[in-house]
């Protein structure tokens, strides 16, 4: 439409493929090759945090062991499970808009949603739990089994907090991107020619499976000697 | 060259379409994965135990990424822009250690 007197604003183009690309391939190209610039940022986003734990778990191994024995395994191994499938149900959405399956994509989305869900719901019931034990940082904070590492074992649930908050945030955003994503697909307006939102949409929800692969055994199985 | 590639990315299916087979596979090892590490940590191994949940979570990254991600079937560009943000990741990492790591030196 910018280009009235040009030849080519005459010519067909495909609904979705922005005036600015040369074609839907190299849309798609710019726009996979867009997230994983995001997904770089992200990368340092959680790493810088990371190194921060790090850095505290090195200086104080006990601690950390003994905190991280706070934590329910069952819980915590249960919820990477569920993500996983989610991640598997994500990858099967993009393939069937690859093959041009609406209703397989719904079917899908709408599994990763539910699976997305169901992490949540399993975190907020571990939330629920910390805070009614005192495991939630601050005034209120009461842990007594080792009272040499208490100030320590609350520095590692504020890491704990910190870190799963930030990741159930991106996992509530993508919950959100999800039936946005959803509303598209049942407009029908991917296939095997454009299916690029659906691509990214995929690769931020596999990003924070993979933030959490790390927080599982970083939070809930640090191997020491336990006390008790 | 423009033309010649618009007319074959406009006309055909140029993604590759990932079999259903890998992405069960991939699954299936991600699902070990975990419960290895799982059971790794439940075992004394001294001083291995770490480097062994850092190696396990690290694969299980590396097959998401490859295969869940496309990665494997991606641009060169996209394989430089995954690799720097790992080479940023260890360069954060490796010099904040030769910080921390090191301090204790000077207190001998």
């Amino acid at each position: 439409m910018t280009s009235m007197t040009h030849d080519s604003a005459e010519h067909h183009h495909h609904p979705f493929l922005q005036h600015h690309f040369e074609d839907l391939g190299q849309q798609h190209e710019a726009s996979t090759l867009g997230m994983w610039m995001f997904l770089c940022t992200e990368i340092l986003f959680f790493g810088g945090v990371l190194c921060a734990y790090w850095i505290y778990r090195v200086m104080y191994p006990e601690a950390w062991a003994e905190a991280a024995h706070q934590q329910n395994t069952m819980y915590g191994g249960i919820n990477t499970i569920v993500l996983i499938v989610s991640s598997l149900t994500m990858a099967l959405a993009v393939r069937a808009a690859q093959v041009g399956s609406r209703i397989w994509q719904l079917i899908m989305l709408f599994a990763t949603l539910v699976f997305g869900s169901t992490f949540l719901l399993i975190k907020g019931m571990e939330y629920s739990m910390h805070w009614h034990e005192g495991l939630f940082p601050g005034t209120h904070f009461t842990w007594h089994e080792v009272p040499a590492l208490a100030p320590k074992v609350q520095l590692f649930m504020c890491f704990y907090w910190g870190m799963t908050g930030l990741h159930a945030l991106h996992m509530i955003i993508g919950a959100g991107l999800l039936l946005w994503i959803m509303f598209r697909a049942w407009r029908n307006d991917f296939g095997p020619e454009y299916y690029g939102p659906v691509e990214v949409m995929g690769l931020y929800w596999h990003f924070v499976d993979i933030v959490w692969i790390f927080l599982f055994p970083f939070l809930y199985l640090i191997h020491g000697v336990h006390h008790g | 060259m423009a033309d010649h590639e618009q007319h074959s990315l406009e006309h055909a299916p140029h993604h590759h379409v990932t079999p259903l087979p890998v992405y069960f596979g991939v699954f299936f090892a991600l699902a070990v994965g975990t419960l290895l590490t799982w059971y790794a940590s439940t075992i004394d191994l001294g001083i291995w135990n770490t480097p062994i949940a850092l190696g396990i979570a690290g694969i299980k990254a590396v097959l998401v990424i490859l295969f869940f991600m496309h990665v494997l079937h991606s641009t060169r560009l996209t394989w430089v822009v995954v690799i720097a943000s790992f080479l940023w990741l260890g360069v954060l990492f490796v010099l904040t250690f030769a910080d921390y790591l090191t301090r204790g030196w000077l207190m001998k």
